[in-house]
């Protein structure tokens, strides 16, 4: 296939997109459009994972740190001045978070800028570690932040949190920035770079030995990935309009660590689709904790039961399809076309042995 | 002027001296052997020269510059690759990609013109890809280009990783044990094979090998080491013939009586 056909195709499929978007902005309900952002969020959060995981191999469990700083960079950016005044009950916010005020994009940049910054410096020492030491690390990084946000009443509000942010995000904006981190991040993955980092995953000594800078190209790795979980961190702030450092915790990381193993490890594809299947299973999911009947069996309202639920599912998932649902599958046009080919050669065949 | 310099050069883990006062010095153009019994220290000598250890006491230099302690990617920019004895492909990737990483040192495409696959960057991928080709045609493994290179049989994995280090432009090529699980037919390939990329590629080569044949037969010069000291140096005759080495090959007569 041409790549300027591909270009036409990916063209197409982005309006199609466009269309999609705009009409379920239009007829869906508020309940069900909380959760395609959340799965759009989740695609964002879950590939940039995978850049670090996945494509880099480097064990990171610090998404939820970076998340958290997106999220307070965002929120102190989007509030309004007079209600910063209003909610600060504990200790009044401090200078320059009073007066500083900037639109949602570039609030949502910024805090990108800021999460990556933070990977910069935790990245340096912290990416030396292997494996589980790394995860470790990470895990450290991402609970010393939120007790960080626990501990600044005149900055975070403390564990009080911060209520009312303008709810900005929206499917334009959740889907916008999840198609923006696929284009990078796939750009980068399918370059030399791209390359480079899989080399480290592969094997590192030989990596380092034909000259591959280790510390360079992890940390580059663990920085663009921590600002696009910074991003994220924002959307989800101005989706959900309150933010605590609660929200924040582990069990946040390991959802994501849950979407990416789900979808895959190395598959950009696995992980939009995980994103959006660990979303719908959470909500859809959730009437079995009402209570149900099956047959002569009646099953008392038991609360929890969705994520005894959801986690036979995952078990099962893992024990069959070891490598995620699509391990090291990546869509393409040509495979697409390929695939539709093949469809359609099989059906005339039968249709031909019928007669 | 010699390419490589190691002048007296120990290693100590703990209270075990792997290697001890090892020192050599290669001159342009060279193939010299390093043979030795089990656990005499030879891969330990090409881990301190690629700098996955730093010797305990003494220097390396390499075209009279000192690498001691140098990262393993930095040695390798400087012109120094190698093969490992059990070896490191990147499994899960194309044999193509594999042999592409090893320009990987050479880019000049920084990454945002990478990601955003700016014309430069474009280009310059374009040629590397092309030179890659060219290595995998030298080995007959273009065909296989687009299999996942722990899928090759291990001789095909053997020249791949060759090749591989080839990629990085090297002047001094240090191979670990290349001729390690091939059969005999294979190993005289190999023989020819690396005396053909010493003239095309304009090499200095220094190998640590087990199967006399290939050291005998395309080395000038032999080291010799037994428990991290170098007891033997010389011609292929002058090693044959050297009772020390047969010493620690074969060990002594002992008089019982």
């Amino acid at each position: 296939m041409k790549k300027q056909n591909e270009k036409i195709f990916t063209l197409f499929a982005l309006i199609m997109l466009v269309i999609l978007v705009y009409l379920a902005e239009k007829h869906l309900d508020a309940y069900k459009l909380r959760i395609l952002n959340l799965g759009a969020i989740y695609v964002t959060l879950g590939i940039s994972l995978n850049l670090i995981y996945g494509f880099t191999g480097q064990f990171s469990l610090g998404h939820a740190g970076f998340m958290a700083i997106g999220a307070y960079v965002t929120t102190l950016l989007v509030l309004p001045s007079y209600y910063k005044e209003m909610i600060y009950i504990l200790e009044p916010l401090a200078w320059p978070f009073t007066v500083i005020h900037a639109p949602f994009i570039i609030a949502l940049f910024l805090s990108g800028l800021f999460a990556a910054f933070a990977a910069l410096i935790i990245g340096l020492p912290v990416l030396r570690l292997k494996g589980d030491y790394l995860g470790i690390a990470t895990l450290g990084f991402a609970e010393i932040i939120r007790i960080i946000a626990n501990n600044l009443p005149n900055i975070t509000n403390g564990a009080l949190g911060i209520k009312g942010i303008p709810e900005f995000t929206n499917l334009w904006w959740s889907v916008g920035v999840a198609v923006v981190t696929i284009y990078i991040i796939k750009g980068l993955i399918d370059s030399s770079y791209g390359r480079a980092l899989m080399a480290i995953r592969e094997n590192e000594i030989a990596a380092e030995v034909i000259g591959i800078n280790l510390t360079y190209h992890k940390v580059m790795s663990f920085t663009i990935s921590a600002f696009f979980a910074g991003v994220a961190g924002g959307l989800f702030a101005c989706l959900l309009t309150t933010i605590d450092p609660k929200a924040f915790m582990f069990v946040m990381t390991f959802n994501i660590l849950i979407v990416v193993v789900m979808g895959g490890l190395g598959s950009i594809t696995g992980t939009v689709l995980a994103a959006f299947l660990f979303n719908f299973f959470l909500e859809y999911l959730r009437p079995i904790e009402a209570g149900f009947q099956i047959g002569p069996v009646t099953m008392p309202a038991i609360p929890g039961l969705r994520m005894v639920t959801f986690s036979v599912l995952l078990l099962i998932i893992i024990l069959y399809k070891q490598k995620g649902l699509l391990g090291g599958f990546e869509f393409s046009w040509e495979g697409f076309f390929h695939f539709f080919n093949k469809l359609s050669t099989n059906k005339k065949s039968s249709e031909g042995s019928t007669k | 002027m010699e390419l490589l310099n190691i002048d007296n050069i120990t290693m100590k883990f703990g209270g075990l001296t792997a290697v001890n006062n090892f020192k050599l010095k290669i001159i342009p153009g060279e193939l010299i052997g390093l043979i030795g019994p089990n656990g005499a220290g030879k891969t330990t000598v090409f881990n301190m020269i690629t700098g996955i250890y730093t010797p305990t006491m003494n220097k390396i230099y390499f075209q009279d510059r000192d690498i001691t302690g140098m990262k393993p990617d930095k040695i390798a920019k400087a012109g120094i690759a190698r093969t490992f004895q059990n070896m490191r492909l990147m499994d899960n990737l194309t044999v193509i990609d594999n042999v592409m990483i090893g320009f990987h040192l050479h880019l000049q495409s920084n990454l945002t013109s990478a990601i955003f696959k700016f014309p430069n960057y474009v280009r310059e991928e374009e040629s590397i890809y092309h030179k890659s080709m060219e290595l995998l045609e030298k080995v007959e493994l273009e065909h296989c280009k687009l299999e996942k290179a722990g899928s090759l049989p291990y001789g095909q994995q053997r020249k791949l990783e060759i090749v591989r280090a080839l990629a990085t432009g090297p002047k001094l090529l240090l191979l670990d044990e290349p001729a390690a699980g091939m059969n005999p037919q294979e190993t005289k390939e190999l023989m020819g094979f690396i005396q053909k990329i010493q003239d095309d590629f304009d090499l200095t080569i220094f190998l640590i090998e087990h199967d006399m044949k290939v050291v005998m037969g395309i080395c000038r010069r032999i080291l010799v080491m037994d428990y991290g000291v170098t007891i033997a140096e010389g011609n292929p005759a002058e090693i044959q013939g050297n009772p020390e080495v047969i010493k620690a090959y074969l060990g002594v007569d002992v008089d019982y009586a």
